[in-house]
């Protein structure tokens, strides 16, 4: 071991190392892990914020869906309930229009009967007269025979 | 080469060995260098700065590139140390962890270069005879580097000492440990300045030893011919564990003597 000057100059270099390092070395590269620390820090919370959000938002939607689900069968009930109702009245309308129409029926029946009836027996009238002067074989004065024939008209 | 290679034939290989044991020095008597060790060394320290340097000027807070993401998982393990056992406030301390970590990483990784490769290639380039080339290219196998790095740690020691708990504090910790009694200050007072002595002597020559013995042993067994492939490869492979385990005791131990000093008794 031959001890000499070397360790003088050695520890020289090591001080000017070190202090090159502490003050150009060291601070940028600790400062740029450091920010990355930040930086990936930062995401994992916002990934966490937006995995809550997400959850968030999925239960909102199913409540809507839900909701909207409530209110499509309201309606659907509230549209069956109408339908059944115009039906209802549809019918009605038309029972009433029925008998409207039979009503009218019947009257006019009525009166083409009547109307015919009245006719005949003003035929019969002739008819009988002109029957009875083909078994007489003459001329009856209908004026002297009127209240027979009125009574035979009566009669039918 | 040939002619080199005659000249080492020549060498018995005791001589061999002490030949490549030899720093390249100027100078006399203290006063002098070890070129090799010392050129090796600020060369190392360096690249060390270089790389971490060019990486520190464009460090990004984005998406690292790779030569960033390297230096920042050294970075982050050498803050990690610190922090798992420095817990007070100190600028100094982890890029001095930094700079004790790499630095003597990369020394010790010399002792992979093969003994005979810097002198064979220093020979080729300039002509000379291997025979009057010498060239240790690890610093951390020479007592002086370890020295060195080992002083600037007990300076380091003194200084926070004295700063966190002042000049009375640390007398009193040095005289009055760990026996209480006033008759007993002396003993304690010799007692505390070997356990201090011994710090930086320790660490220096913990690393100087071990690299010294991988040197050594990376010597002897170029001096067994053809045998020494297989045998080369296995104490290469070894020291996979010892160069970076040794860079990391001198490290950690750095961290807690300077966390030692800082605690006030």
């Amino acid at each position: 071991m031959n001890l000499n000057a070397t360790i003088i100059g050695q520890l020289i270099a090591f001080v000017v190392f070190v202090i090159f390092c502490m003050k150009f070395v060291w601070p940028p590269i600790m400062a740029a892990i450091e920010a990355r620390q930040a930086t990936i820090a930062d995401g994992l919370a916002a990934s966490d914020r937006a995995a809550k959000d997400l959850e968030l938002a999925q239960e909102k939607a199913t409540a809507q869906l839900k909701e909207a689900k409530v209110q499509a069968a309201s309606i659907i009930d509230a549209a069956k309930k109408h339908e059944a109702k115009i039906v209802d009245e549809a019918a009605g309308k038309a029972q009433v229009e029925k008998e409207r129409i039979l009503a009218t029926g019947h009257t006019e029946i009525e009166t083409e009967r009547n109307r015919a009836k009245e006719e005949l027996r003003a035929q019969v009238a002739i008819l009988a007269i002109a029957g009875a002067e083909k078994i007489l074989e003459r001329s009856i004065d209908a004026a002297a025979h009127s209240d027979i024939l009125d009574k035979l008209v009566a009669e039918l | 080469m040939s002619a080199a290679a005659a000249t080492e034939a020549t060498l018995t290989s005791q001589e061999y060995i002490k030949h490549h044991l030899t720093n390249l020095t100027v100078g006399e008597g203290f006063w002098s260098l070890n070129l090799d060790s010392l050129g090796w060394a600020v060369f190392l320290g360096v690249v060390f700065l270089t790389i971490f340097r060019s990486v520190a000027k464009k460090a990004t807070s984005g998406v690292p590139g790779k030569l960033q993401c390297a230096v920042e998982m050294v970075v982050e393990f050498v803050d990690d140390s610190v922090k798992s056992t420095f817990h007070g406030k100190n600028d100094l301390i982890a890029p001095l962890a930094l700079t004790v970590f790499v630095w003597i990483l990369l020394m010790n990784m010399m002792d992979w270069v093969p003994v005979d490769l810097l002198p064979w290639l220093i020979s080729l380039a300039t002509g000379m005879d291997m025979a009057d080339i010498y060239m240790k290219p690890v610093p951390t196998a020479d007592p002086n580097i370890t020295f060195g790095l080992a002083g600037g740690v007990f300076f380091l020691i003194i200084y926070y000492s004295i700063k966190v708990k002042g000049v009375g504090g640390f007398m009193k910790e040095l005289y009055t440990q760990p026996f209480g009694h006033w008759t007993l200050y002396p003993i304690n007072f010799i007692l505390e300045v070997v356990t201090l002595l011994a710090r930086p002597l320790a660490l220096s020559l913990r690393l100087f030893g071990n690299l010294y013995a991988g040197e050594l042993i990376f010597l002897l067994i170029a001096t067994l011919g053809l045998y020494q492939l297989p045998l080369h490869f296995l104490w290469a492979a070894f020291h996979l564990l010892v160069i970076p385990l040794q860079a990391f005791i001198f490290m950690m131990l750095t961290i807690v003597y300077l966390s030692l000093a800082h605690e006030d008794h």
